[in-house]
């Protein structure tokens, strides 16, 4: 398909898949959605359409997104197509952070702020440690990446070995992601705009970047600054998400290789294009998370995976096969 | 800088990989007009010294000029616009098709915002039909063979249309009746004004094709001169570490090598 009726059809859906959030839940159905558009819905159906599944949809289409775009720049970067925006480690670091916060009792504002602080911790680690005394590589960052990543693993098992019983279905929510603490959607849709207007100015060098670090240098592209400027870019991203919404696996491996498969590499399409599907997905996903055993929630982090996941492989198996 | 007045100027310069010396105080000035063939046994640092004059890598010791700048103190989108660079394969991670591959040629020239334009198409058509590649412009890079691959990364230089060429190993994996048109039109394109430096395998090449020429004897020294003056059996002979004489062809003098030990 070409990419541009392709970025339409995903506003589209984008369009829908919000909506279909709105119109979702036990308390107010579509209709109320069509009174509340009509000018007469219920003054409480008022609210709960607009005060929370409205700031919680946007909310998860932001961080999906974020996800999504940081997926594809990572991918990129490390110049690898099962990278996602987990393999630098910065939701190791997030995650440790969140759930010392919240072993120490931590709440509100507290356990957010100690997941940003790690997030950002683990972004210099892993920068600093890779570059060493001589200039860094793809693979030398990709191999710091998954060595700190797995460190981060250990220290979390360790806190939720000897977290009490009280505190550890947080924790385990936390860890698997969860949106259902999303009550104000603008941190996360500003982070996303800022990332957006970062990376898409440099959408063209990085499709000469794709094609080898040599040729991209012949062509002009100051290879060293760009990835240290995508690196930065895709851990802001990647920060902000895990902060909102804990560690949701999937979205940033899976939208960029549907992307690829259906419009091309170009990353001036690929690049809004992943926002488009990621925070779709991701707005269904947490849609389906608050609605299919209610009144209970689960994590979307695992309904995430369980779509991901046999996608995942499909793709995989498609792609031996030519 | 216009691109007709465009030289570069390499000045006393030192390549070294490790404790390995490439070059030692090179100085060449290419010419407007001038094909140089690059030769030296593997590993003699062709490649390396390619890079350097692209200002991909920095001499240990003197400079490379771009119309009187320092390679270096230019932005690397500004030298791009004047240098070119084949280089040897690269593996990449991510599909592309042949005609976005060679389109990417005109990344150096267009604004950040601005996309490619029907005269930057044109442009890629063009370099597309010299290599004999028409046709090919939905075909995916993977399912290119080897030589094709070569005539492609020739058209995205092409594309970018430098005053400059550096072009590693251009014949590399090409059947005979591609190498020679390949060859024929870099001779047109230096005749048009443009300074090419061409690595290539074949002396026999460079004495057909090519007007001057550059020896790296892999230990730091170098010669350089008209083919005619260099390209001697005395001195093939010391470079390759192999015999080779010197006959008459139907299209003038050929070398070949001689069996070793005479």
């Amino acid at each position: 398909m070409k990419p541009t009726p392709l970025l339409l059809l995903l506003s589209v859906l984008a369009g829908a898949a919000i909506l279909f959030a709105l119109g979702s839940g036990s308390s107010v159905g579509f209709d109320g959605l069509i009174d509340l558009a009509s000018g007469n819905g219920a003054p409480l159906h008022e609210r709960i359409i607009l005060e929370l599944r409205l700031p919680r949809a946007l909310g998860a289409f932001a961080v999906g997104a974020m996800l999504a775009v940081a997926g594809a720049l990572l991918q990129v970067l490390l110049g690898n197509p099962l990278a996602d925006p987990y393999v630098l480690g910065v939701s190791g670091g997030a995650a440790t952070g969140a759930l010392l916060a919240l072993l120490f009792g931590a709440a509100g504002i507290g356990v957010p702020s100690a997941a940003l602080a790690g997030a950002l911790f683990s972004t210099l680690l892993v920068f600093g440690l890779a570059r060493g005394r001589g200039a860094w590589n793809p693979v030398r960052l990709l191999l710091t990446g998954v060595v700190v990543a797995a460190g981060w693993g250990a220290v979390i098992g360790l806190l939720l070995a000897v977290a009490p019983q009280a505190s550890l279905k947080g924790m385990l929510f936390w860890l698997m992601g969860d949106l259902s603490q999303l009550e104000n959607p603008w941190p996360g849709l500003g982070v996303l705009g800022v990332g957006l207007l970062l990376a898409l100015p440099v959408a063209r060098s990085l499709n000469v970047l794709a094609r080898g670090e040599l040729t991209a240098g012949a062509l002009g592209v100051a290879v060293g600054p760009l990835r240290g400027f995508i690196y930065f870019t895709a851990a802001l991203l990647t920060a902000a998400a895990v902060t909102l919404g804990g560690s949701i696996g999937f979205v940033g491996l899976v939208v960029p290789h549907l992307l690829r498969l259906t419009g091309g590499c170009d990353h001036r399409f690929l690049l809004p294009a992943s926002a488009l599907l990621g925070g779709t997905l991701l707005v269904v996903a947490d849609t389906l998370a608050r609605t299919v055993i209610a009144p209970q929630q689960l994590p979307v982090g695992v309904l995430t995976a369980l779509i991901g996941v046999p996608l995942f492989l499909w793709l995989l198996h498609r792609g031996d096969a030519r | 800088m216009s691109t007709e007045s465009v030289r570069i100027e390499v000045q006393a310069v030192t390549v070294a990989i490790g404790a390995r010396t490439v070059c030692r105080e090179l100085s060449l000035t290419p010419q407007p007009g001038e094909l140089w063939a690059v030769l030296g046994c593997n590993g003699s640092g062709k490649t390396t010294l390619l890079h350097t004059l692209a200002g991909l890598r920095n001499p240990a010791a003197g400079r490379v000029l771009l119309a009187g700048h320092d390679l270096h103190t230019l932005s690397r989108r500004r030298a791009a616009r004047y240098i070119g660079l084949q280089p040897q394969e690269e593996g990449a991670a991510f599909p592309a098709t042949v005609l976005e591959t060679a389109l990417m040629g005109r990344h150096p020239h267009l604004g950040r915002w601005r996309g490619e334009g029907p005269e930057d198409l044109e442009q890629t058509q063009a370099a597309l039909h010299t290599v004999g590649l028409e046709g090919f412009e939905g075909r995916s890079v993977a399912t290119l063979s080897g030589g094709e691959r070569r005539r492609l990364a020739l058209a995205t230089v092409l594309t970018q249309d430098p005053a400059i060429l550096l072009l590693d190993e251009p014949t590399d994996r090409l059947d005979i009746q591609y190498a020679a048109a390949v060859l024929a039109h870099l001779g047109t394109l230096a005749a048009a004004g443009r300074t090419l430096l061409v690595v290539l395998h074949d002396p026999n090449l460079a004495l057909r094709y090519c007007n001057h020429a550059l020896l790296l004897f892999g230990d730091g020294e170098t010669a350089q001169g008209s083919v005619t003056d260099l390209l001697t059996p005395e001195q093939l002979g010391r470079l390759y570490r192999h015999p080779l004489a010197r006959v008459e062809g139907p299209d003038g003098p050929v070398l070949v090598p001689r069996a070793s030990g005479r």
